[in-house]
């Protein structure tokens, strides 16, 4: 087996607000294997876009630290990188792609000069060269008349189109992973899924690594290679898709695919809501974050941590119960 | 001018006894205005163009649409808050569009809606127990302030909140308790109707089973009527007796719950449903999704013919110039689509619009 393209060991990132400190993403670690695409899901505030933000060293310092651990990207500690280094790999080893392009787009920059400005900047290729590459980047997203395209403005654009521009500036200097954070949320599901299938096609072709966060179940089942689970900045299961869904074992995770309504499901049942709310991440429970919910916590689920231990091939949950 | 009501099957006057709302041919347009001192007309949007349906007591119709569709138009001139074009909407057997300002107050006691942002539509400055009274205040029914207090906490209790939390203020709550406190604020007057629109978008998958629970719960116990306006195909499932969907301002196939999933006909529903993703491996890997391509048009310039033409994967060429008409499939499936003609039992050649 090669060795993973990204590491993240024992990373912990925190936030000094007025209410205490939050800590929003405690003590993860992952791996992503050389083209595999990896969903992060979980409910809003379970601490998946801090840890996407977390390896582009892009958390607001203050409020926000990342305390101890190490992301290895291509054998470096993207946590020991000074600016400099960090601003190299960014957008040309690591891309990234937003969920809202009406605001990650600069509305006064033409569609042209945002998709070629990383060519420009990394890769070193003078404007006239970049703008012709650009022009083909446009054409394998597959918006028409990319050449005339260039000169127009993110407004001129649909939200399909202008995360299609998305992709192609992420694309753009060929990196070796790509973090998705919430791609097509804000998008119609015929959009979405036309989206999706095409930068799933398209890291396939390049054999890019894809980070995918999103909180729809149905995308990961869709897309994923594997996934992690996070809850209350914990992640509680991580294993392969395949087994994520067929064999879930964290309560979370159980608890998560039940309540989901599906469109070839049996409706006459009233649906399995998980009860209770997510938690307060400036009061964390002592012991397992999902434990106040919980249907089968114990004593011991109250007062000490889960590790997240192996319970088959590549599948691991932090759970005390079997 | 025909509509869509007109091709119901024969007992259809039986059942008018029990229908609560019906909807002929509803147009809402909008003036899109140029010019700071000289305004003149440019274009019109067509928000909602020609849409026809009507609902018995008890029903859930689901409408489902992408953004632009006008299924939120179309709800907010259910419950009166938007000046119609033209069309009728009769409530009970009455046209609601006629009204003056004393009639729609009585008609606000039978019909409310919900509202999707759990955060903007409470107000922060008001407790819960003056946000949740404050539709019986304005109707005058908290003159009995001993029986005005136990309603609210009753109000509360039906959602599954705890009485006790009747005095704190919107901003302690989490979205999907703040979705609840809107439903109780829609159930203080007892209304027979409640539109919803997109109720439960904004919250998270856990707690959108807990909410959707509790309208599903409540229309048993109460026998409410719910126009169920989502984009999320699976929950208007889960939740709804007939589905209407929507495209561009029309409604392009209505059918119950069960012959739209198991028989969709519209090209629009079948790529619809082949784009949502569902939670099963296994179910997911064997599809294709991408069966459209596109995106839904500009409602300021609807393409001739057939509006979902330029997107439709089996268009023919007279979908490019005759818009087609509503036909009847057989048990109230409704569809317009030149790909189901007229089933031989159908008399009538229906256009939606003049």
């Amino acid at each position: 087996m090669t060795a993973p393209v990204l590491q993240v060991k024992n990373l912990t990132t925190r936030f000094k607000t007025d209410g205490g400190e939050v800590t929003a993403v405690d003590n993860i670690s992952f791996d992503v294997a050389a083209g595999e695409t990896l969903a992060i899901v979980g409910e809003s505030g379970s601490g998946k876009s801090v840890t996407a933000m977390s390896i582009l060293r892009l958390i607001p310092t203050p409020p926000g630290t990342i305390e101890g651990g190490a992301i290895l990207f291509e054998g470096k500690d993207l946590l020991k990188l000074n600016d400099v280094e960090m601003r190299a790999i960014r957008g040309d080893r690591i891309a990234m792609i937003f969920q809202d392009s009406m605001s990650s787009l600069n509305p006064s920059l033409t569609i042209g000069q945002q998709v070629a400005e990383p060519i420009n900047l990394h890769r070193n290729i003078p404007w006239a060269e970049a703008y012709k590459k650009a022009a083909d980047m446009l054409t394998m997203v597959q918006i028409p008349d990319a050449e005339k395209r260039l000169s127009t403005y993110p407004h001129q654009f649909s939200g399909g189109m202008r995360q299609r521009v998305m992709i192609a500036m992420a694309l753009a200097c060929e990196p070796k992973l790509i973090i998705a954070d919430e791609p097509t949320t804000a998008l119609d599901v015929t959009v979405q899924a036309q989206i999706l299938d095409l930068l799933q096609e398209l890291t396939q072709q390049t054999k890019t690594c894809v980070i995918l966060i999103t909180h729809d179940m149905g995308v990961v089942a869709r897309h994923a290679d594997s996934v992690a689970v996070m809850y209350g900045g914990r992640i509680v299961e991580k294993g392969p898709t395949r087994e994520i869904f067929n064999n879930p074992r964290h309560p979370y995770t159980k608890g998560l695919l039940a309540s989901i309504p599906r469109i070839d499901g049996d409706s006459s049942q009233p649906l399995q809501a998980i009860d209770g709310m997510p938690p307060d991440l400036s009061a964390l429970p002592v012991g397992c974050s999902f434990a106040p919910r919980c249907k089968y916590a114990t004593e011991q689920c109250q007062t000490s941590r889960p590790k997240l231990l192996p319970v088959g091939e590549q599948h691991f949950k932090a759970c005390f119960n079997d | 001018m025909t509509n869509l009501s007109e091709i119901q099957p024969i007992g259809a006057e039986a059942e008018a006894k029990d229908e609560i709302l019906r909807v002929e041919n509803l147009n809402i347009h909008f003036p899109v205005m140029e010019g700071v001192v000289f305004k003149k007309q440019i274009a019109t949007v067509k928000a909602v163009d020609g849409i026809s349906f009507s609902l018995k007591r008890g029903e859930t119709l689901g409408v489902v649409g992408e953004s632009g569709c006008g299924k939120s138009t179309t709800g907010l001139a259910l419950v009166h808050m938007l000046p119609i074009s033209s069309g009728r909407i009769l409530f009970e057997g009455q046209d609601v569009t006629t009204y003056d300002r004393a009639q729609v107050k009585k008609f606000r006691r039978r019909v409310q809606m919900v509202y999707q942002d759990p955060y903007g539509s409470l107000n922060p400055r008001m407790r819960v127990r003056d946000i949740i009274g404050e539709p019986l205040e304005v109707h005058g029914l908290d003159k009995d302030k001993e029986a005005y207090r136990t309603r609210i906490e009753e109000l509360l209790k039906m959602v599954g909140l705890l009485p006790d939390m009747a005095d704190r203020y919107a901003h302690e709550f989490s979205g999907g308790q703040r979705q609840r406190i809107g439903i109780a604020r829609a159930l203080a007057l007892e209304p027979s109707l409640i539109v919803c629109d997109e109720p439960v978008s904004a919250l998270d998958v856990s707690i959108q089973a807990q909410v959707i629970n509790i309208f599903m719960e409540l229309q048993k116990r109460l026998g409410l009527t719910y126009v169920f306006i989502a984009h999320d195909l699976a929950v208007v499932r889960h939740i709804s007796d007939r589905i209407a969907v929507m495209y561009l301002g029309r409604i392009v196939e209505i059918a119950s719950r069960d012959d739209l999933f198991k028989k969709p006909l519209h090209p629009y529903t079948q790529a619809l449903m082949a784009a949502v993703p569902i939670a099963d491996v296994d179910a997911e890997r064997n599809n294709k999704h991408t069966v459209i391509r596109g995106e839904i048009p500009s409602p300021l310039k609807i393409p001739a013919g057939c509006r979902f033409h330029r997107r439709c994967p089996v268009a023919m060429e007279k979908c490019k110039t005759i818009d087609p008409g509503f036909t009847d499939q057989g048990s109230g499936h409704i569809v317009a689509c030149h790909l189901h003609p007229l089933s031989p039992d159908s008399e009538v050649t229906l256009r939606a619009n003049s």
